[in-house]
């Protein structure tokens, strides 16, 4: 009895590593044949690279031809003003919305609430026709104003479902202390949010970050350009050398991974209770 | 306070915390729908200078739009295996990594890791190993099928799609379940084992059952996902070869950006929009049926 059960757990790590040697393979190969030039990598792509030869030869190209610092810096400022002004328009809107049970609230969030299910497609091609005619397009603060709007739904969402449960008698006895209603959300909600602000921050930036399709219809011209939008350009306009493409690639990859080393605990438990919401 | 400067300052209140939200949503998301709802009734293009209305022209053009319909039919079969397959793998996945097993942290950071990365750069990876790594393999092992890519194949094409999809969500699925295998109370898990049920008999009666609502979580993400999926899309096949991985969320885009037919690409978008919502509502039904307590 005991043996088999030792085969049996020696059989689940064999197939837990196997699984996750496959899943990171494709990270591998990207880094190691990042190192070499084309040819080697069409060759084998499974040979270690000899490093004295190509160096970081491919990360300087695809450094310049990507306008890495350019893209990245973009991408950061849209992400960070988009997810910093989401976080704070839809807590004190779902505040509100908790706190007053007026009827043009409950239509408000209920609003709200089916707006999640819109596909973005469905919202597509009036947005380029209402803000191209307005000619509002290739800004990125129209841009970080339309992840405002596109972001509300979720975080009022979440956060109603938190505010919900925090009791009144703090907010109260702060009222009769004379404190205004902002005062009071500020300073007694908004720190109790911390929690649930955690969440919305993690699943909006990775949304945000490596979104594609609004940047590519909104920034129109090449300095405006975030970091998937410069992948993209990067890779067809020089589909034919391999080697720095995949330099790219990885490059793009490590802001993200590092910032992941770190807050994983958190990033993994953020998606856990936006899902289960 | 009288009750006049009591509504004044209710309704400034109003506008401080719901006015910013408000206008947010309702300039990007709330208006351009209600337009675009408008706008499938008229023949608008931005190349043209005028437009007029043409009633319900363009529905009849999308019905009878037999490509449309065909690469319709192939996003249903790209979400309907996308969904089983990532389910079944990040089920078995969120099993190994609950029972007794070492570094269970390290394993699931791993297994989550390709979520972080958006469609583009994880379609551009796939390239390269669909093209230039499964070729090879194919050479080495004399395997006929794995010799030529996927990629350049009609039929084929599609499945590498599912194969990334696979390999981007099950890892974020895993951890859903996961918090679902951890949810099941320990009374439960020991009461059944003294009644004698262990292994699968144990899985298919008690734990599965208990983690419906995980389930119905899993399945909504996968679907509401499949059915908009675009950047992967463009990056890994751009709707090659042959225009067979066209899934319907690029045919919208090309018909309305790259045609100029605005009002067809928004009533095909109407239309996928209506699918979309019914088959992710009734999935949600139709699982809660198999709800129980614990």
């Amino acid at each position: 009895m005991k043996e088999k059960k030792n085969v049996f757990k020696f059989a689940k790590y064999v197939l837990i590593y196997i699984l996750l040697i496959l899943f990171m393979m494709p990270f591998y190969l990207m880094v190691i044949n990042s190192f070499k030039t084309t040819q080697q990598f069409v060759n084998n792509p499974f040979s270690l690279p000899k490093l004295e030869k190509v160096g970081f030869g491919n990360y300087i190209s695809a450094f310049n031809k990507m306008n890495f610092l350019n893209a990245i810096t973009n991408s950061t400022i849209i992400t960070l003003i988009s997810v910093l002004l989401i976080l704070l328009t839809a807590s004190m809107a779902a505040y509100f919305l908790v706190r007053h049970k007026w009827k043009i609230n409950k239509i408000i969030f209920a609003t709200l609430v089916a707006s999640m299910i819109v596909p973005f497609q469905a919202i597509m091609i009036p947005l380029v026709s209402i803000y191209g005619r307005l000619n509002l397009m290739n800004s990125k603060w129209i841009l970080i104003f339309m992840y405002m709007g596109f972001g509300q739904g979720f975080a009022i969402f979440i956060f109603h479902g938190f505010i919900k449960n925090i009791p009144l008698e703090m907010e109260e006895s702060a009222l009769i202390d004379g404190c205004s209603k902002i005062q009071s959300f500020f300073q007694i909600v908004f720190p109790l949010l911390k929690p649930v602000l955690v969440t919305v921050l993690i699943l909006d930036v990775l949304w945000i970050w490596n979104d594609y399709l609004l940047p590519s219809l909104v920034l129109l011209s090449p300095i405006e350009r975030t970091l998937p939008l410069s992948t993209y350009s990067f890779f067809t306009t020089y589909s034919v050398d391999y080697a720095p493409l995949m330099a790219g690639i990885v490059l793009t990859i490590i802001p993200v991974l590092i910032v992941y080393l770190f807050s994983q605990k958190y990033i993994i438990e953020g998606v856990v209770q936006g899902a289960i919401k | 306070m009288n009750s006049k400067s009591k509504l004044l300052n209710n309704i400034g209140n109003f506008v401080i915390f719901i006015g910013p939200s408000l206008i947010a949503f309702s300039c990007v998301l709330l208006i351009p729908l209600i337009y675009g709802v408008y706008l499938t009734f008229t023949n608008y293009s931005p190349i043209k200078l005028t437009y007029e209305f043409v009633g319900f022209s363009n529905f009849q053009a999308v019905f009878t739009d037999k490509e449309f319909w065909q690469q319709f039919v192939k996003t249903l079969g790209y979400v309907f295996y996308s969904t089983i397959f990532c389910n079944v793998i990040a089920f078995l996945l969120a099993y190994l990594l609950t029972s007794n097993i070492k570094a269970r942290g390290f394993l699931r950071a791993g297994f989550f890791t390709p979520n972080l990365i958006g469609g583009i750069v994880l379609g551009y990876i796939w390239k390269f190993i669909f093209a230039n790594v499964f070729t090879k393999v194919g050479d080495a092992l004399g395997y006929q099928p794995l010799m030529t890519s996927f990629l350049t194949h009609p039929d084929r094409a599609i499945i590498a799609m599912i194969i990334v999809t696979v390999w981007q969500y099950a890892g974020y699925l895993m951890i859903i379940y996961i918090a679902g295998f951890v949810g099941i109370p320990q009374e439960v898990q020991e009461a059944s084992e003294i009644d004698g049920a262990t292994g699968f008999k144990k899985l298919c009666s008690i734990t599965i059952p208990l983690m419906v609502p995980s389930f119905i979580i899993c399945f909504f993400i996968v679907i509401s996902r499949g059915f908009m999926t675009y950047d992967l899309n463009l990056a890994l096949t751009n709707g090659q070869p042959y225009g067979s991985t066209r899934l319907a969320a690029m045919h919208i885009y090309q018909k309305a950006f790259q045609a100029n037919e605005y009002g067809i690409g928004q009533a095909e978008a109407i239309i996928f929009f209506a699918t979309v919502a019914i088959v992710a509502v009734s999935q949600v039904l139709l699982t809660k049926k198999f709800e129980v307590e614990a």
